[in-house]
């Protein structure tokens, strides 16, 4: 795994140290908060509506144990023994006191890590597919390059005031799992006459405005891949509309100027940097790819895997649904569920990291990644170890069975703890996870992606989602609007509108409605629910939730 | 015409802890929504804003925001507001487990 050079680990000393006395000025009076919010923001410490709350990178989901050992020891001493899991690869303290986060991020930078560029108008924490390194169908892993953009970006001093916010993500699989289409750059590893290279893509993002990213290259050989991001950003930053926020972010340069004038002016300045680029960072790249080298794996029996998921029910519906296919031999990427029914997707208690940190190192080749879904996957295990495991993770509530299942939800934090909230998001997903597990409906709905955000901004990625539910502020009242059709992979698709929203009270019921006429209209257990979606269009979902007449007039609104 | 002035109270996030806070008629900064000071004048209110706002080095976020009386002092009028003087409802952190404390 990377590990910093020393370069790294003084930049990252000297901005606590910076932002150390920063916090001091502004207690003493000697700054405003109109002068401090935009530093403490490029730390990552924001101010939510209860608390403080300090967001930590997790560069491409990656951690070791010791680092998770940290994540809970920072939560037991300054936050109240928990932390929050992010669709974008972060961890959130909900409770820090202003005082203490300077220490919060020394302990960090103790193990590496830091909350640098989590926020403001800097290009993000990369993010990457959280099978990295791991999966079966990967054509490369997408961690070394998603690590040698995070050591370009980080602090480029063009680079710090751009237009708005800029994410970047990676996928090294042709199975898209780190939702590149919906990044202000996505990248995806794609081998050409084997040369390996990069499908670039710009202008996704949710948020208010939803669109899809566009192919702005197919194939971007590794030798140009830095001076041909710099390319796309250097030209967003002159043409990107620093007049309105709502219209600064590439996807609306790239609606305004279109895809062909935005690709003549990337093709320009390409020329441009190109030349500045002297090979140095091909070499750092080659540097950074040695130290994400695979584990050795070893060969083994798996029998007693397989004695275990013959014999033991609970443990096989969780192989069935927590496993994915690994690239070595007698291997598994295990995902271990941050969704118990009824409780706070992707929260853990700092016991609960404890166990998984350990899990990890015993038998995990000391590797954890944080997924986008807010759970958290162990890469690498060997089959044999998992009826270990699976008792282990199952006396700490980890075992939890419904990865991809429709209690596995994505949900933004919303009004229990966002500024920008216009409803609640965590409870809704609680009841619905509630609900079908009283149902027991769970395994037989199948693959299902349910997604909610608390305001249009999509942190909870509803756009995507099979089922998307949004929470909105209808004069004073939450309401909850429905979107179906949503798919996160490589086809991204965003999802249409029901109709009119549901209150708090009857958006459970409506959901399971939607759930009954799924049932009801599905070709077999084998057609999943975007399957049916896609087959038999918006109809009889309306009519499930509006009823037969009021579906007709919404159709004729 | 002008919308008539509804009742309102100053609230903030204090500066060092980041809860919720409240102007008193005192001009202390209370945890508590009960012990806030219900503004029923336009002018009042918006000179005590200007004051509140000046106390940067204690508090963040000043602004003015709608409630009604109530049998225990100003109540909201709105969620958000609601939630502001709870806390969130996945965990009794916050406010709530300070009430439930001192009860
Ligand atoms: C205090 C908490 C948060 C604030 C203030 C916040 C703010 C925002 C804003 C303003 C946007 C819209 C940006 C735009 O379109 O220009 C946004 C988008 C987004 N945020 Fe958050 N967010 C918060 C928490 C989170 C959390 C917890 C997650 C992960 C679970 C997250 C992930 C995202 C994602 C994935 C997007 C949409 C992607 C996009 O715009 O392309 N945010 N956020
Ligand atoms: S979607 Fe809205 S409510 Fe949810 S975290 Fe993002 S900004 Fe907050």
């Amino acid at each position: 795994m990377y590990s910093y050079s020393d370069f790294d680990a003084a930049f990252v000393a000297e901005r606590n140290r910076q932002f150390r006395a920063q916090v001091e000025r502004r207690i003493d009076g000697s700054l405003t908060e109109d002068e401090f919010k935009p530093l403490r923001l490029m730390n990552g410490l924001y101010l939510q509506l209860h608390a403080y709350m300090l967001r930590v990178a997790i560069p491409y989901g990656t951690l070791n144990s010791r680092q998770m050992h940290k994540l809970a020891d920072i939560a037991d001493r300054w936050d109240k023994g928990y932390g929050h899991f992010t669709t974008r690869q972060n961890i959130q303290y909900n409770w820090p006191q202003l005082r203490d986060v300077p220490d919060m991020l020394d302990a960090l930078a103790e193990v590496q890590m830091h909350a640098i560029q989590t926020s403001g108008n800097t290009i993000r924490n990369v993010t990457a597919d959280h099978f990295a390194g791991a999966a079966a169908d990967e054509v490369a892993d997408p961690r070394p390059v998603a690590e040698l953009i995070r050591q370009w970006s980080t602090d480029h001093p063009e680079f710090q005031f751009l237009p708005r916010k800029f994410k970047v993500a990676v996928t090294g699989s042709p199975n898209d799992r780190a939702v590149t289409a919906a990044h202000d750059i996505g990248l995806r590893i794609v081998e050409r006459d084997g040369e390996i290279g990069y499908a670039v893509l710009v202008g996704g993002g949710l948020g208010r405005t939803p669109m899809i990213g566009k192919v702005l290259n197919d194939f971007v050989p590794q030798a140009d891949l830095l001076p041909y991001i710099e390319a796309v950003v250097s030209v967003w930053n002159l043409l990107g509309r620093r007049d309105n926020k709502y219209k600064a972010r590439i996807k609306i340069t790239l609606h305004e100027h279109g895809i062909d004038e935005i690709r003549r002016l990337v093709e320009d300045r390409f020329a441009e940097t190109r030349q500045a680029f002297n090979g140095a960072d091909l070499a750092l790249f080659d540097a950074i790819k040695a130290q994400f080298a695979a584990p050795s794996f070893t060969k083994r029996p798996i029998s007693d895997f397989e004695r275990a998921y013959e014999s033991d029910p609970v443990f096989r519906s969780w192989a069935d649904t927590n496993l994915s296919d690994h690239r070595a031999e007698g291997y598994a990427i295990t995902e271990i569920s941050l969704k118990a029914h009824g409780a706070t997707p992707g929260d853990a208690t700092s016991d609960q990291m404890r166990v998984i940190a350990d899990i990890a190192r015993e038998f995990g080749h000391d590797e954890l990644r944080i997924s986008h879904e807010q759970n958290i996957v162990l890469p690498h295990v060997h089959k044999a170890d998992l009826p270990v495991i699976h008792a282990r993770l199952k006396s700490h509530g980890l075992a939890t069975a419904n990865i991809g299942l429709i209690s596995d939800i994505i949900a933004c934090p919303g009004m229990d703890y966002c500024a920008l909230a216009t409803a609640r998001s965590i409870p809704i997903a609680q009841q619905i996870a509630t609900r079908f597990d009283e149902l027991k409906l769970e395994h037989e709905i199948g693959a299902l992606k349910i997604k909610i955000s608390g305001c249009i901004n999509a942190c909870g990625h509803h756009h995507v989602g099979h089922i998307g539910i949004l929470g909105l502020d209808r004069a004073g009242v939450e309401n909850y609007q429905i979107t179906l059709g949503g798919d996160h992979r490589a086809d991204m698709a965003l999802g249409g509108r029901t109709g009119p929203g549901f209150s708090a009270e009857e958006i459970i019921p409506a959901i399971e409605r939607l759930i009954g006429a799924y049932l009801d209209v599905r070709e077999g257990k084998d057609e999943p629910f975007l399957d049916t979606y896609k087959r038999v269009g918006m109809a009889p979902f309306k009519t499930a939730l509006y009823g037969a007449e009021d579906a007709k007039r919404t159709k004729a609104a | 015409m002008p919308k008539p002035f509804t009742p309102k109270v100053i609230t903030a996030n204090a500066l060092l802890s980041g809860e919720v806070v409240y102007l008193t008629a005192d001009d202390r900064w209370s945890p508590h929504l009960s012990d806030a000071d219900l503004l029923t004048d336009e002018a009042d209110a918006q000179v005590r804003l200007l004051d509140a706002e000046k106390r940067s080095h204690e508090v963040v976020g000043v602004y003015l925001v709608d409630m009604v009386p109530g049998a225990d002092g100003p109540e909201p009028t709105h969620f958000r507001e609601a939630f502001r003087r709870t806390g969130p409802s996945n965990y009794a952190h916050g406010k709530q487990a300070e009430l439930k404390r001192s009860a």
